[in-house]
């Protein structure tokens, strides 16, 4: 993608996106910001051309048209795109891999229901295929953040909350903890790392490190 | 020269002493609004340095400025100062000052209040600075998040000050929206209507009203917060039946209408410049009444979009959404108002308009970053990272910093009454204007390239360098920007020639008197007839000094005001308390409950409370008369009686105003009990407890006896003294038998509820006592009946709370 050329990439980067949902909130953004800078344009020329010699200026136009039927409709086109795109992001699949994240201060502990040892610092997932994170924590509040792959959930205490993601190629992703959690908080945090089918059975048994 | 022997007569019975004397006993609402609107400029400008200490750490990847302890201080004492020290009372000064004379009044309808709340304000906020130089300043973020911020994972006492200052503070924040919300429906002047009202006033009532709705969630948390902290009784606990949840949703049911908070009164000082600045009348009044309210309404739907990613059904988050992208609509509407105002008038770029372009377009932007993070997908890529830092400084640097500097640069000539001779306003603008969006512009990318808040120290690698590189140039260039403006300030002080009056030809009435303002603000009240009277009447000035209007003649030396009903019509004389230090000293003794709570010696604090109810003893008794004076001359041959002998004085008001502010309060705990009793992990709790009926029926009985007693044919109000010690004897009787409250979060909000319910019910029994005492000193007549309907107001209150309380605290354990 021509995107990510100018500046966007990154190894943590939502508009360098790996992953189906973070590549449609990408997509959003990108629209969205279209948007907000024709908006933009069109206020702040309203703004200029008001200093030029007066002129008509119809109540109704502006409040009714310019102040309720434009905002509700470039709203109501806004809020139908994202309850549809939130509606594809939570775990729909039953049948997806769950694996358990779990936060402290400052450790993140992933497990598997496959069989593989738990892991320190680092989930292993399989690429192209979805995978739920059910996300916990023992001490206070955290957020599971892998931005290349998708958005964030909080750790919350005493809840289990569920996340998909996915990653489209094998790679290594890094992942941050976006809830402010403490003196430790900017170093908390890990690495998703995505294998390809041969690599992720070898994980299973044992033989991927 | 009749103008000049009012001017001193009127003086005389208005002024403070001179010296150290006014400056702790005056209760002007002038001293009193210049006092928070300085005070909170100097916080805004220590808030200012920690954002400079903040950007000189984050200019450099792994920065060794300072350390993630005194930097997690720097951030969480920063955005509580701008929120709770700066922004709040910022804007109350401003109204506090302004509202009276914008109304064609004398002073606010409750002097002695603002005063209260100005010195609880200065010392809770002393409080927090306190902490900041002792090192133990607040750390766990301004929204203090539990269980970071619980004893467990902030064992020291930095979490104390936050909860206990922020909550001081609070108390000038309740007793300014009380003020405000009565004087705009009461203290203006006659035949001032509703529909006349000046545009800026109707932004106050809203903000004012949201206020003492939006508060009260947060002093709970708080309160419950600290009660956790000190007492270990486990309402964030999930241990043990609490959830962390709960603090969340109890911050942002105040957090978020804060924001428009904010927002609102800064938007009425761009309706009120944007107009004169456009010599013009604004466009659509009405329509933007209408948008102000609905903003205010909905701004408490859409508490939860900052809660998007802690783990809410979908569904759930599509309505929050909406809700919020709605709330977009009355925010457009302003927008195209203003517009549309400038289009239809013949703008001039004076300084207060050059501010006003730069809120245009800093606003427009932070607005629309604000629809984008309504969208709930998107808002879980870049909630908690700095795009989201980035969208809150442009909605408020935007939509309250630049109109602020406007209307400072606006009312300034009002404020000194000189006019300014040194151009730095023009540079200072230009330095905040391009310093504000190279620091913040491009943080929207840094967000989106993944860097979080609230991290001290950033890798190489990250790709974040540049960016936060430009940003702290940009904010140092802003700080100058500041530091220009401050001193352009003190210049048009202390060095300007006299401005003439009323500079900008503006229409409101607070430009039909001189300035500086006198004490008195106007020698007579003026007949309203338009939206703009000081427009359309050249000479109101004039004929308003020289004693033409209404209480034009000084009379015993009282504070006299008028109340008037919604459209305008004369109620009676409001006769305003006199200088006094009770506000300084209650403040000094609320001070030591607060202080004692923070160091722990809990056994002051009962005392300090004590002292608390006995100055408001002496505050109540000051006011009212032993005699009956029936109608008084008011001038323009009218009359009207003073406010110590009709049904509902402005006390009654305010009374029915503060306690919407404690019954939302209320309201907020039993929601807090529907929370965890339906949300919370560890419920129902252990079955322990048994609940009583017996509980319940003593409680309706003494309810029933507190209402209905008094309302007996040829009963006096004292007698629902009997219903309330009852009332006193079951709830301690009901807490005696419930479990301990350490145990469990259910056990914790019985004790948190019978607390209230008997709070109440002493304050009734206060309340009653001093009726019975006035009663016998003479103060009570037929005509005099006000203060025993504020009393009965407060006991029906502790009454339908006693029974609510006495419901909740027992029906879950009994339908188990």
């Amino acid at each position: 993608m021509a995107l990510t050329a100018a500046g966007c990439s990154g190894p943590m980067s939502t508009l360098d996106p790996a992953g189906p949902s973070a590549a449609a909130i990408a997509q959003l953004w990108w629209i969205m910001l279209a948007g907000a800078a024709a908006i933009l344009a069109l206020v702040l020329g309203l703004l200029a051309l008001s200093f030029r010699p007066p002129r008509q200026s119809s109540e109704r136009l502006w409040l009714i048209g310019g102040g309720i039927v434009f905002p509700l409709t470039v709203l109501t086109a806004l809020l139908v795109a994202g309850i549809v795109l939130g509606e594809r992001s939570i775990p729909a699949r039953t049948d997806a891999l769950e694996v358990t994240a779990e936060a402290s201060q400052y450790r993140w502990r992933f497990s598997y229901p496959t069989g593989a040892a738990p892991t320190d610092g680092i989930l292993h997932i399989p690429a192209g295929e979805p995978v739920t994170v059910a996300i916990t924590t023992t001490d206070v509040i955290h957020s599971f953040w892998v931005p290349r792959l998708g958005g964030k959930m909080d750790a919350v205490p005493g809840h289990v909350n569920r996340l998909t993601i996915e990653a489209s190629a094998p790679g290594t992703y890094l992942g941050i903890c976006a809830e402010y959690c403490g003196t430790g908080h900017a170093r908390h945090g890990f690495r998703v790392v995505a294998h390809a089918p041969p690599q992720w059975r070898a994980f299973n048994s044992g033989g991927a490190q | 020269m009749k103008a000049l022997r009012l001017h001193r007569e009127f003086e005389a019975i208005w002024r403070a002493p001179a010296g150290w004397r006014g400056t702790i006993s005056s209760v002007n609402h002038s001293d009193i609004g210049r006092r928070l609107i300085i005070a909170a400029f100097v916080f805004f400008a220590i808030g200012g340095v920690l954002a400079m200490l903040i950007r000189a750490q984050l200019a450099t990847p792994r920065s060794a400025f300072v350390g993630p302890e005194i930097y997690n201080q720097l951030f969480t004492m920063h955005g509580s100062i701008m929120m709770f020290l700066f922004a709040i009372p910022m804007f109350e000064g401003l109204a506090i000052y302004m509202l009276p004379k914008l109304l064609g009044a004398r002073d606010l309808a409750f002097p002695r209040l603002s005063a209260y709340g100005w010195w609880c304000y200065l010392f809770g906020a002393s409080l927090l600075i306190l902490s900041m130089l002792l090192g133990v300043a607040p750390d766990s973020g301004w929204f203090m998040y539990t269980p970071l911020s619980s004893r467990p994972y902030s064992p020291g006492i930095n979490s104390d000050f936050w909860l206990l200052g922020i909550t001081f503070v609070e108390i000038s924040a309740i007793a300014a929206a009380v003020d405000i919300t009565v004087s705009i429906l009461r203290v203006r002047a006659p035949s001032m209507s509703l529909d006349q009202l000046p545009l800026f006033a109707w932004y106050l009532l809203a903000t004012a009203l949201m206020m003492l709705l939006g508060f009260p969630p947060l002093i709970l948390g708080s309160i419950l917060l600290e009660i956790e902290r000190a007492f270990d009784w486990p309402f964030f606990d999930v241990t043990r039946g609490g959830d962390s949840l709960l603090w969340q949703h109890l911050f942002w049911l105040f957090g978020h209408p804060e924001v428009y908070i904010i927002f609102l009164p800064a938007a009425g000082v761009v309706s009120t410049v944007l107009p004169v600045m456009a010599r013009t009348p604004i466009l659509g009044y009405r329509i933007i009444v209408a948008a102000v309210l609905s903003l205010a309404f909905l701004s408490f739907g859409l508490w939860v979009h900052h809660m998007f990613t802690v783990g809410i059904p979908h569904m759930a988050l599509a309505f929050f959404s909406a809700a919020s992208t709605l709330v977009a609509v009355p925010t457009g509407v302003q927008i195209f108002a203003w517009l549309g105002t400038l289009w239809a008038g013949r703008p001039q770029m004076k300084l207060p308009m050059l501010y006003l372009v730069g809120f245009f377009v800093t606003f427009v932007m932070g607005g629309l970053t604000g629809v984008m993070v309504a969208v709930v997908p998107f808002d879980w890529q870049v909630h908690d990272t700095a795009f989201v830092t980035a969208h809150l400084h442009y909605v408020l640097v935007g939509g309250f910093v630049f109109p602020m500097l406007a209307g400072a640069y606006y009312w300034l000539p009002h404020f000194t009454g000189r006019q300014r001779t040194f151009r730095l306003g023009e540079l200072a603008f230009w330095l905040i204007f391009i310093g504000f969006h190279a620091t913040f512009f491009l943080m929207h990318l840094a967000g989106l390239l993944g860097q979080p808040r609230r991290v001290e120290s950033y890798p190489e690698a990250a790709g974040w360098t540049w960016i936060n590189l430009i940003s702290s140039v940009g904010g140092f260039v802003m700080a100058i920007g500041f530091a220009l403006f401050a001193i352009d300030m003190a210049l048009q002080l202390f060095l300007s020639r006299r401005s003439p009056r009323n500079p900008w030809q503006a229409g409101t009435l607070e430009w039909a008197m001189m300035t500086p303002p006198a004490s008195y603000n106007i020698a007579s009240l003026p007949h309203v007839r338009s939206r703009e009277p000081a427009y359309d009447e050249p000479d109101l000035a004039n004929a308003l000094a020289r004693g033409e209007g209404y209480l034009g003649t000084p009379r015993h030396s009282w504070r006299e005001t008028l109340s008037v009903d919604l459209k305008g019509r004369i109620q009676h004389i409001i006769v305003l308390p006199g200088n006094t230090r009770l506000p300084i000293v209650t403040a000094v003794v609320t001070g030591c409950f607060f202080v004692a709570l923070l160091l722990k010696i809990y056994w002051v604090a009962p005392f300090a409370l004590a002292g608390v109810a006995a100055l408001g003893w002496r505050w109540a008794w000051a006011l009212g008369r032993q005699k009956d004076l029936g109608a008084l001359p008011i001038g323009r041959g009218e009359h009207a009686p003073t406010h110590a002998e009709v049904d509902d004085p402005p006390g009654w008001l305010g009374s029915v105003f503060l306690l919407l502010a404690d019954s939302t309060l209320f309201g907020s705990l039993l929601f807090g009990q529907a929370f965890l009793l339906t949300v919370a992990p560890g419920w129902p709790p252990p079955a322990i407890f048994d609940g009583s009926w017996l509980v319940i029926l003593l409680a309706g009985a003494a309810a029933s006896a507190a209402v209905f007693l008094p309302r007996q044919a040829g009963a006096v109000v004292e007698q629902a003294i009997w219903g309330h010690l009852l009332l006193v004897l079951t709830l301690a009787a009901s807490q005696w038998m419930a479990p301990v409250p350490t145990g469990h979060a259910a056990a914790a909000l019985i004790g948190v509820l019978n607390g209230y319910g008997l709070f109440h019910a002493a304050v009734a029994l206060l309340m009653l006592f001093f009726v019975r005492a006035r009663r016998r000193a003479g103060f009570l007549s037929a005509a005099r009946r006000g203060e025993v309907r504020i009393a009965l107001l407060w006991s029906d209150y502790a009454a339908a709370t006693g029974v609510i309380v006495a419901l909740s605290s027992q029906l879950p354990a009994l339908l188990r």
